[in-house]
C-alpha cells in the first residue's frame, strides 16, 4: 500500500503574474484512481508534474509513503498526452526501455515486453516502428511502457485527449481493467467529464485564476465496472446523469467563485 | 527475386541518361560536329584515363586530393561537431560563441584564399584550413539544429526515467539530433570537394587540380575534361557513401524505409 501525498502546494513559474497553483491538496492511495478536471490553464498538469517531480513546488509538500519527492522516481510512471516514445526504438524496445537502463538481460526485457504488449492488447506489434502504429496503438505502448516499471503509481496527462471517440472508448475500459489489476494509484488528467465519471474514484474539481481545488467528489462507477457491470448499463442508470449534472455544476460554481 | 530485379532497374535507370549523352558526344565528334579542341572524344579521354592510370600519376594524384580532403574534413568536421554539440547542450556556450561564429559565417571561405596563400603560401596547411573551414560551418549549424530540435517531452521522458547526463546525451539527444546531423554532413562533403578543387587549381603542386591547370598549360584538353570527370566521381562517391551510412544509422526514421 502506497501514498502519495500533494499537502498545501503552491506553484509559482517565474514569469508568471500569479501562481499557477496555490494551496492544493489531494492524495492518491494504491487501489485509488484519482481524476482532475477543470478549464484549461487552472494548474492540472502542473499538478501533476509537481507529483511525478519534474516541477518542484514553491511551497507545501509532496510525499511519497511520508518521504519527501525530490525528482522522478520509477515509483511513479508518467503518460504524456502525446505517447513520447523514443521513435527510433520499435515498440517492444520502447517498453524494455526502462528495464535496460537496469541493466536487465535482453531476453528478460523482451519477455517482459511481450506481456505488456498483451496486456495492452497489441500482441505480434513488438517489432513495429513507431511510426507504423496508429495514434491509439501508441497511446498503448506508451501505457505498456509506463508499466514496465512496475510503478505502484501511474500519472496521466490526458493521455486519451488525442484519441477518436471509439478508440477512447475502448481505451477507458482498457485503463479500468489494468487498474482493477494491478493495485495501482492512479491520477489522471481529463477534460471529459463522462471520462472523470466512468473511470474515477475520486474526482478533483479544480478552478483557475489562480489555480486551486474547489471540490474533491467520491465516485464508484469505476468500480461497478471493474466487478462486472458494463459500460453502457452504468451509463444507463440514472444515478450517472445526475453525478454528471452535479460535476458540472461544481466546475462552473469553481470559475464563478 | 522479382524485387531484387526491380531495385536494380530503379538504379538502373538512372545511369540511362548519362550513357545515352556519352554515346552522343562520341558520335557527334567522330562526325566533327564537335571539335576536338573545344571538347574531347569519349574514347580520347578514356585513352588519357589509360595512360596516366599505367604511368601511376592518376592514383597518385588522386591519392593526394582525397587525403587533403579528407584531412580537412576531419578536422573542420570535428570542431563543428564538438562546438555544435557544445552550443546545442549549454546556453552559456552558445552566448559565448554563436554571434561570433554567426558572424564569420557571413564571409564566404573561398574569399579567404588571397589571404590564406599569404599566411600559409602554397604548403598544405592552406588547402587543410580552407576546407577545414567550408566544412565546419554546415556541420556545426547541423548539429546545433539538430540538437535544438530534440522534442522536449522526450527529453522528459529522459529525466522520468532518471538517466544521467551522459545516458540522457546518447540515448535521446544524439539519436534525436542525428538525422539533421546527417544533413549537414552530406552537404560538407559537396563543399569540401568543391574548396579543394579551387584550392588546388589556384596554388598547389600536386593533386587533381594541379593536374588539370597543368593539362591547361600544354592545351592536354582530353586531361582536363578527365580531371572533371574525377571529380564528379569522387564527389558522387563521397555522397553516396554517406548516404549508406545515413541509411544504416536512421533506419527507423519513416523517411529512410526500404518500400
Ligand atoms: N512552464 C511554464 N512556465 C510558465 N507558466 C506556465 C508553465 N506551465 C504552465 N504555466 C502556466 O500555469 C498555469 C497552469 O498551467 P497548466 O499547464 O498546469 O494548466 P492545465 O490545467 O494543465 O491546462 P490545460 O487543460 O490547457 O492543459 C497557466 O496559466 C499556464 O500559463
Ligand atoms: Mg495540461
Amino acid at each position: 500500500m502506497a501514498h502519495l501525498v500533494l499537502d498545501h502546494i503552491s506553484v509559482h513559474y517565474g514569469n508568471q503574474a500569479q501562481p499557477a497553483v496555490t494551496q492544493a491538496s489531494l492524495s492518491v492511495n494504491s487501489g485509488d484512481f484519482v481524476v482532475l478536471v477543470g478549464r484549461s490553464g487552472c494548474g492540472k498538469t502542473t499538478l501533476l508534474n509537481a507529483a511525478a517531480g519534474l516541477i518542484a513546488p514553491n511551497s507545501g509538500s509532496v510525499t511519497v509513503d511520508g518521504k519527501q519527492i525530490k525528482a522522478p522516481g520509477a515509483d511513479r510512471a508518467v503518460v504524456f498526452q502525446n505517447d513520447a516514445l523514443f521513435p527510433w526504438l520499435n515498440a517492444r524496445e520502447n517498453i524494455g526501455f526502462a528495464l535496460k537502463l537496469r541493466g536487465v538481460a535482453a531476453k528478460e526485457r523482451d519477455a517482459a515486453a511481450d506481456r505488456l504488449l498483451a496486456l495492452v492488447k497489441l500482441e505480434g506489434f513488438g517489432s513495429k516502428a513507431i511510426w507504423e502504429l496508429s495514434g491509439g496503438m501508441r497511446q498503448r505502448v506508451g501505457l505498456a511502457r509506463a508499466l514496465a516499471a512496475e510503478p505502484d503509481f501511474l500519472l496521466m496527462d490526458e493521455p486519451l485527449g488525442a484519441l477518436d471517440a471509439l478508440t477512447r472508448e475502448r481505451m477507458q475500459t482498457l485503463l479500468l481493467d489494468i487498474w482493477a489489476a494491478n493495485n495501482i494509484g492512479v491520477l489522471m488528467v481529463t477534460h471529459g467529464i463522462d471520462e472523470a465519471l466512468l473511470l474515477a474514484t475520486r474526482i478533483v474539481v479544480l478552478a483557475p485564476g489562480p489555480g486551486r481545488v474547489v471540490r474533491q467528489i467520491d465516485a464508484g462507477f469505476g468500480r461497478r465496472y471493474a466487478s462486472g457491470e458494463t459500460v453502457r448499463s452504468i451509463k444507463a442508470d440514472p444515478a450517472f446523469n445526475q453525478a454528471r449534472a452535479e460535476l458540472e455544476d461544481s466546475i462552473f460554481e469553481g470559475e464563478a467563485a | 527475386m522479382s524485387r531484387a530485379l526491380q531495385s536494380i532497374g530503379r538504379s538502373a535507370i538512372g545511369w540511362l541518361l548519362p550513357a545515352l549523352l556519352l554515346a552522343g558526344w562520341e558520335i557527334a565528334s567522330r562526325a566533327g560536329v564537335i571539335s576536338a579542341n573545344v571538347l574531347p572524344a569519349p574514347s580520347a579521354v578514356g585513352a588519357a584515363f589509360w595512360k596516366l592510370l599505367l604511368s601511376g600519376e592518376l592514383l597518385e594524384n588522386i591519392r593526394i586530393s582525397t587525403l587533403r580532403a579528407l584531412s580537412g574534413f576531419v578536422v573542420g568536421g570535428a570542431i563543428g561537431f564538438g562546438l555544435g554539440l557544445a552550443n546545442g547542450l549549454s546556453a552559456l556556450s552558445r552566448g559565448l560563441t554563436d554571434t561570433t561564429i554567426q558572424m564569420i559565417r557571413n564571409i564566404p571561405h573561398l574569399a579567404l584564399i588571397p589571404l590564406v596563400i599569404l599566411w600559409f603560401g602554397i604548403d598544405e596547411e592552406a588547402k587543410l584550413f580552407l576546407v577545414a573551414l567550408g566544412v565546419f560551418f554546415p556541420i556545426y549549424i547541423n548539429t546545433l539544429l539538430g540538437i535544438q530540435g530534440v522534442d522536449p517531452q522526450l527529453v522528459e521522458m529522459g529525466r522520468i526515467y532518471g538517466m544521467s547526463r551522459s545516458q540522457l546525451f546518447i540515448r535521446v539527444i544524439l539519436p534525436g539530433a542525428l538525422p539533421s546531423i546527417f544533413v549537414g554532413l552530406r552537404y560538407a562533403l559537396g563543399i569540401m570537394w568543391l574548396t579543394l578543387i579551387v584550392a588546388e587549381t589556384i596554388s598547389a603542386s600536386s593533386g587533381l587540380g594541379y593536374m588539370a591547370m597543368q593539362a591547361r598549360e600544354f592545351l592536354l584538353i582530353d586531361v582536363v575534361v578527365l580531371s572533371i570527370l574525377i571529380y564528379a566521381l569522387l564527389g558522387k562517391l563521397a555522397d553516396s557513401l554517406a548516404r549508406y551510412l545515413e541509411r544504416l544509422s536512421l533506419q527507423w526514421h519513416p523517411a529512410f524505409q526500404n518500400v
